[in-house]
């Protein structure tokens, strides 16, 4: 038995693929429920139910799907050049600790501006925030040759340390009673509440705004053309006369705001403050949502409601099953092992000689 | 501040903190040192100590011996190990993407069967640890654990390995020419897959030392990052296991010095910074040595035999 | 030479294909005890593969191999080692961090073995390397080694390991006529002692001076099977091409006027020793200057100069009179074509279309892009016409492009670099790995682009390529470059003396 390149990857296994992923996943997990002593069947019907059954579940899904949305397009830009950004979580974290500091009330900036010329920069000081925690590992991997990995890594510890420091001084919360919260971000900014009776904020149209953006920018832009080749083949891009840094920390750049975006998205519309446990590690779960998208910006929509509804139908399943709901986190780590192997297939054929 | 510090030097207890804190930084980055000398990337560290931590305490709370914790942890790690070679070696896939896989795995398994196994308590059960070698009779090393002491072996064992027997060489020449190993009819994939099992034995191992000897319980960040950090260290290594031993301790070194810095109470400082320091010290770490490193040649090619 | 006995291999019916790629069909051959088989042919003609498969690289679809009267198991080169075949690859198996006696040692003791005999082994390696004339250091890094004790050492690590029967893939590419001369008489050596060698070329004269029989394979078929006393150059050629091979005709040409100048040009590497230095260089329009050497003698600095990917750390380097800048973009826009030598790793990008790969050395220019959109509809009608002129032939050009054949990609990539008629071209290895068709292809494009007064500069390692191409040849050795001379003051014995590196008025 052995794997036989395929000369083009295969269209039909690209979109199988994932979905193949997610049902190995599901039967892979199985065995953890039976283990749990809960019914099977049921428990995947609980938690489809809590992820997408009712008005209240879909609405659930959607928020927390918006965060998951951006950091799996930051990883899937990042990855796309090849440059592995594992830091997601800490650029979330530095993005959201941005917004705070531009728009927040008692220790936030304190500028007296109109909320039309603060809403836009707090967006974007999120977004350089985020930026700014990526350029640094590109610069060094380009200049030193450091591998990102490990450094995009040790700096998601580093963030949130920072976010630690900060929420112990100078953006402590006075009224939060010795909670680790940050002051609270004015009315003003806050993102427009998108459905009645919900938590959907307009973040979420942020979140979808960049895929498309992200997808035609791939897909039309002569900088798509040039962070695909870089990422595709680095020495011949540089050959042809691309400007293979600039692209590579340019991607950074975009890869980074996306996360931090996606922690402005978090204060703004959301959780109104930071706190150090705002994210469950929507960053590296950002990674697998990119994977199970294959990287597509368009697919990372579809992976990140996967995940999302995941999360939050396990919480309600493990409610009524008394399953722990970390299964949800097992179930997104499996997906993503799971999608690599599918994923293997749409390159390559199986034959058996 | 500086008669401060050589006071601390000083002391013994320094030093004991020095060891302890470098035991699982040595055990984990041997791990790597050995699957990355075979040309295998395992990020799969941080969630395979995890997973050491948190099978070898639930052996021991179950009333196995802490002996047989420890070999329960190596097995489990050895498993998720295996888990990565068949991802990586034997199909090939992204190294990166695969170790990261078997990280969030490690975690979110260890998290669930902690949860389902005691669904009710507020404090973490304990056991009975490890007790301090008090018959051993030299200074340092006698208030450590027999777990330190077999951190200390392993060192020259694996340098032994490596450096001088023919296993150790087609480790090492499948980690920088796969092509010629298997023209001289060795199986690449065989000593890969090894090669990666053996090591995450040994990450294994690292992160039984947290539940069984430096604590007494099972908390869901307790590796925060520690495996992390043995990566960088390997290539502050040099791929090399003595250094990776003095790369370990001068890295617990330094984490004593901020742990101390931060019970010294220098206010005017949060102790936030101190915590970052070992992140810091190991970007440090990398980039200083990136330039210099002579990496396994092969580290990260994946191996097919007879593709064109 | 008598060869007696028994054959001590023999293949019976050998297939074997890579998709739709026929690479052997029903090959049957037998080797004698004490002699040398020639396996003649074209690149691309099989002799690769029908060798991987002998030495367990490969698994054939059909056949058998039968060594030493036993059964060979397919697909399985621990068992040929021990079966007694050993093999010299085309590009060494050997570990560049790993010293000599490591690399030898690889394989030979038990691997649960808890220790290393190294001082026995040591002895042995001392006593074979003496009795065959392949000297060198057991202690050395393999990376500090030349290129032919790189090759001694894989000679030696197949002895050492008892082979009776030695493969050797294309032992010459990288040897100077003069180290090839000392690998022959070790070859010699090697017959007298009982050995049989198999000896992969596509050189003519040395398949005549060193074999004792000729197989000469032709798109996966052996064509014919002839003992060298009894055969011609001239017969050989005609089985291995198996048409009467056109040489592209040259047209006389008038230098027009200078246009790259190099004066003095030192670039610096990684160690103590520069990759290039004092390089003096003039190439005129309408001419083509061919670069010889033994591959690793500076070529590659040169062409990574002359592309744009690294700097002068002295001298000057001058298009038109200019200095030439280091960056590959400012390079093309001053007309610049280039040919890289990695076709797949350097001149193309495998995972994007081929349209992508046309355009992407214009990514920028107002053609193809717009505010920074593409401009697919003219990307793609630029690389119908690129293809439809340049012959190449691919399913569409959305497919990507690894799917091309050497020979395409070489095509797409000549006709990528010739748009807009570049002044200047640097081709590296232009032809390297092509089949004849191709590379005839290859060579009337660049003598057009002659006639039409571009300057071309070639760097190239193929001798018959160098003399049929080039009106003035210079030899790089050591970095350094010798005078450009015209073609007919040289030899190909004083060709090699000075790709050695001897120098020149010692010639």
């Amino acid at each position: 038995m052995r794997l036989e390149a395929r000369e083009q990857t295969s269209a039909g296994w690209a979109l199988a693929a994932p979905l193949l992923a997610v049902a190995l996943t599901l039967l892979a997990c199985a065995g953890l429920l039976v283990w749990a002593g809960a019914p099977v069947g049921r428990a995947y019907a609980l938690l489809f139910d809590g992820a997408f059954g009712s008005r209240l579940a879909l609405t659930e899904t959607l928020t927390r799907a918006t965060p998951l949305i951006l950091t799996g397009l930051a990883v899937a830009v990042a990855f796309r050049a090849r440059l592995y950004n594992i830091g997601a979580e800490g650029q979330l974290y530095l993005g959201a600790l941005a917004a705070v500091a531009v728009g927040g009330l008692h220790g936030g900036s304190g500028w007296d501006l109109p909320p039309a010329v603060l809403y836009p920069l707090m967006l974007l000081a999120g977004m350089a925030a985020g930026a700014a925690l990526l350029l640094g590992p590109a610069w060094l991997k380009l200049r030193f040759g450091v591998d990102e990995v490990v450094t995009t890594l040790l700096l998601n510890f580093i963030a949130l340390l920072l976010v630690s420091m900060l929420l112990d001084g100078v953006m402590k919360d006075p009224l939060a009673m010795g909670w680790p919260q940050s002051v609270a971000i004015r009315d003003e900014l806050v993102f427009a509440q998108l459905l009645e009776r919900s938590r959907v904020h307009s973040g979420l149209l942020w979140a979808l705004g960049a895929a498309l953006a992200l997808w035609a920018l791939e897909r039309y832009t002569r900088f798509g053309l040039a962070m695909r080749a870089v990422g595709a083949n680095a020495r011949a891009a540089r050959f042809a006369g691309l400007p293979v840094k600039r692209v590579m920390l340019a991607t950074a750049a975009l890869s980074g705001a996306l996360a931090g975006l996606a922690g402005v998205g978090e204060v703004a519309g959301r959780a109104g403050y930071v706190t150090l446990d705002m994210s469950p590690g929507y960053g590296y779960s950002g990674i697998v949502i990119a994977m199970l998208a294959q990287l597509h910006p368009l697919g990372v929509v579809l992976a990140a409601l996967f995940v999302a509804g995941t999360l939050v139908g396990a919480d309600s399943m493990s409610r009524a099953l008394g399953v722990p709901s970390y299964l949800a986190d097992v179930i997104v780590a499996v997906s993503l092992l799971a999608m690599l192997v599918t994923g293997l297939a749409a390159r390559y054929r199986l034959r058996w000689s | 501040m500086w008669i401060e510090l050589l006071g601390w030097l000083g002391q013994p207890d320094y030093w004991v903190a020095v060891l302890r804190i470098a035991t699982p930084l040595i055990f984990g980055t041997l791990g790597v040192l050995l699957c990355e000398r075979a040309g295998v990337l395992n990020l799969g560290i941080e969630g395979i100590m995890v997973i050491g931590a948190f099978t070898g305490w639930l052996a021991v709370h179950a009333g196995a011996g802490l002996w047989t914790g420890v070999l329960i942890a190596a097995l489990c790690g050895a498993a998720f190990g295996a888990l990565h070679a068949l991802l990586t070696v034997l199909l090939g896939l992204s190294q990166h993407v695969s170790g990261l896989g078997v990280t969030l795995l490690g975690i979110s398994l260890s998290s669930y069967a902690y949860r389902l196994s005691f669904p009710q308590v507020s404090t973490p059960p304990t056991i009975v640890p490890f007790a301090p070698m008090d018959g051993l009779g030299i200074p340092v090393l006698a208030q450590q654990t027999p777990l330190t002491l077999l951190a200390l072996l392993a060192v020259p064992l694996l340098a032994y390995l490596l450096q001088r027997t023919p296993l150790g060489l087609a480790l090492r020449m499948v980690g920088e020419s796969p092509a010629s190993a298997e023209g001289q009819g060795l199986s690449v994939l065989g000593l890969r897959c090894g090669a990666v099992i053996a090591g995450s034995a040994l990450m294994g191992v690292a992160g039984s030392f947290l539940t069984l000897s430096a604590f007494n319980a099972f908390y869901f960040n307790m590796v925060n990052g520690r495996g992390w950090i043995c990566v960088a260290l390997v290539v502050f290594a040099g791929w090399r296991p003595g250094k990776a031993l003095l790369g370990a301790l001068l890295f617990a070194f330094c984490d004593t010095l901020q742990l101390r810095l931060q019970q010294g109470g220098h206010a005017a400082v949060p102790y936030q910074v101190y915590l970052m320091l070992p992140y810091l010290l190991s970007i440090l770490a990398l980039v200083v040595m990136a330039r210099r490193a002579q990496y396994p040649q092969a580290l990260m090619q994946p191996y097919r035999r007879g593709e064109r | 030479m008598t060869a007696t006995g028994a054959p001590v291999l023999r293949l019976r019916g050998i297939g074997k294909r890579f998709g739709p790629v026929i690479a052997n069909a029903d090959i049957s051959l037998e080797l004698a005890r004490g002699e040398v088989l020639a396996l003649l042919g074209e690149n691309g003609a099989g002799k690769s593969t029908l060798v991987s498969i002998l030495f367990g690289h490969y698994r054939a679809d059909s056949g058998s191999i039968e060594a030493f009267g036993q059964p060979l198991p397919p697909g399985d080169p621990a068992a040929a080692l021990a079966a007694g075949i050993g093999m010299v690859h085309q590009h060494f198996t050997l570990a560049d961090n790993l010293t000599v006696l490591e690399n030898i040692l690889i394989g030979t003791e038990p691997l649960w073995q808890p220790f290393s005999r190294r001082r026995a082994a040591l002895a042995r390696i001392h006593d074979t390397a003496a009795r065959f004339g392949l000297a060198v250091d057991p202690a050395a890094r393999v990376a500090r080694l030349s290129v032919g004790e790189k090759q001694r050492v894989e000679i030696l690590k197949a002895l050492y390991r008892g082979a009776r029967v030695l493969i050797l893939d294309e032992p010459t590419a990288v040897l100077t006529p003069q180290e090839s001369s000392a690998l022959f008489a070790t070859l010699k050596e090697l017959v007298a002692e009982g050995l049989s060698i198999i000896f992969i070329s596509h050189k003519l004269d040395e398949v005549l001076a060193v074999s004792d029989r000729v197989a000469v394979l032709r798109g996966g078929r052996l064509v014919a099977e002839r003992a060298v006393a009894e055969t011609s150059k001239a017969e050989l050629a005609t089985l291995m091409v198996g048409r009467e091979v056109k040489l592209p005709q040259r047209a006389l040409s008038v230098p027009g006027p200078l246009r790259l100048r190099l004066r003095g040009v030192r670039v610096d590497g990684h160690g103590a020793q520069p990759r290039l230095d004092g390089v003096d260089l003039e190439v005129h329009g309408g001419e083509i200057v061919a670069i010889a050497g033994v591959s690793g003698n500076g070529q590659a600095a040169l062409a990574e100069l002359l592309c744009g990917l690294c700097a002068a750390s002295a001298g000057r380097v001058e298009l038109d009179g200019r200095p030439l800048p280091a960056d590959p973009a400012a390079l093309l826009a001053l007309g610049v074509g280039r040919i890289p030598e990695d076709r797949t790793g350097i001149g193309t990008i495998g995972d994007l279309p081929v349209w992508q790969n046309a355009i992407l050395e214009r990514w920028r220019s107002p053609r193809f892009s717009r505010w920074g959109l593409l401009r697919r509809g003219a990307a793609r009608a630029f690389t119908q016409q690129l293809v439809a002129a340049g012959d190449v032939r691919l399913g569409s050009i959305e497919q990507p492009a690894r799917g091309l054949s050497g020979g395409n990609l070489q095509k797409l990539v000549l006709g990528r670099a010739l748009d807009g008629e570049p002044g200047l071209i640097i081709a590296q290895q232009p032809s390297w790995g092509l089949d004849i068709g191709a590379v005839a292809a290859v060579h009337e494009r660049l003598l057009a682009a002659r006639a039409r007064g571009a300057a071309l500069l070639l760097i190239s390692e193929d001798l018959d390529e160098v003399f049929a191409l080039a009106d003035r040849i210079a030899v790089m050795s050591h970095g350094q470059l010798g005078p450009a001379r015209p073609g007919a003051e040289w030899t190909l014995a004083s060709l090699g003396l000075a790709m050695a590196g001897a120098r020149h008025d010692a010639a």
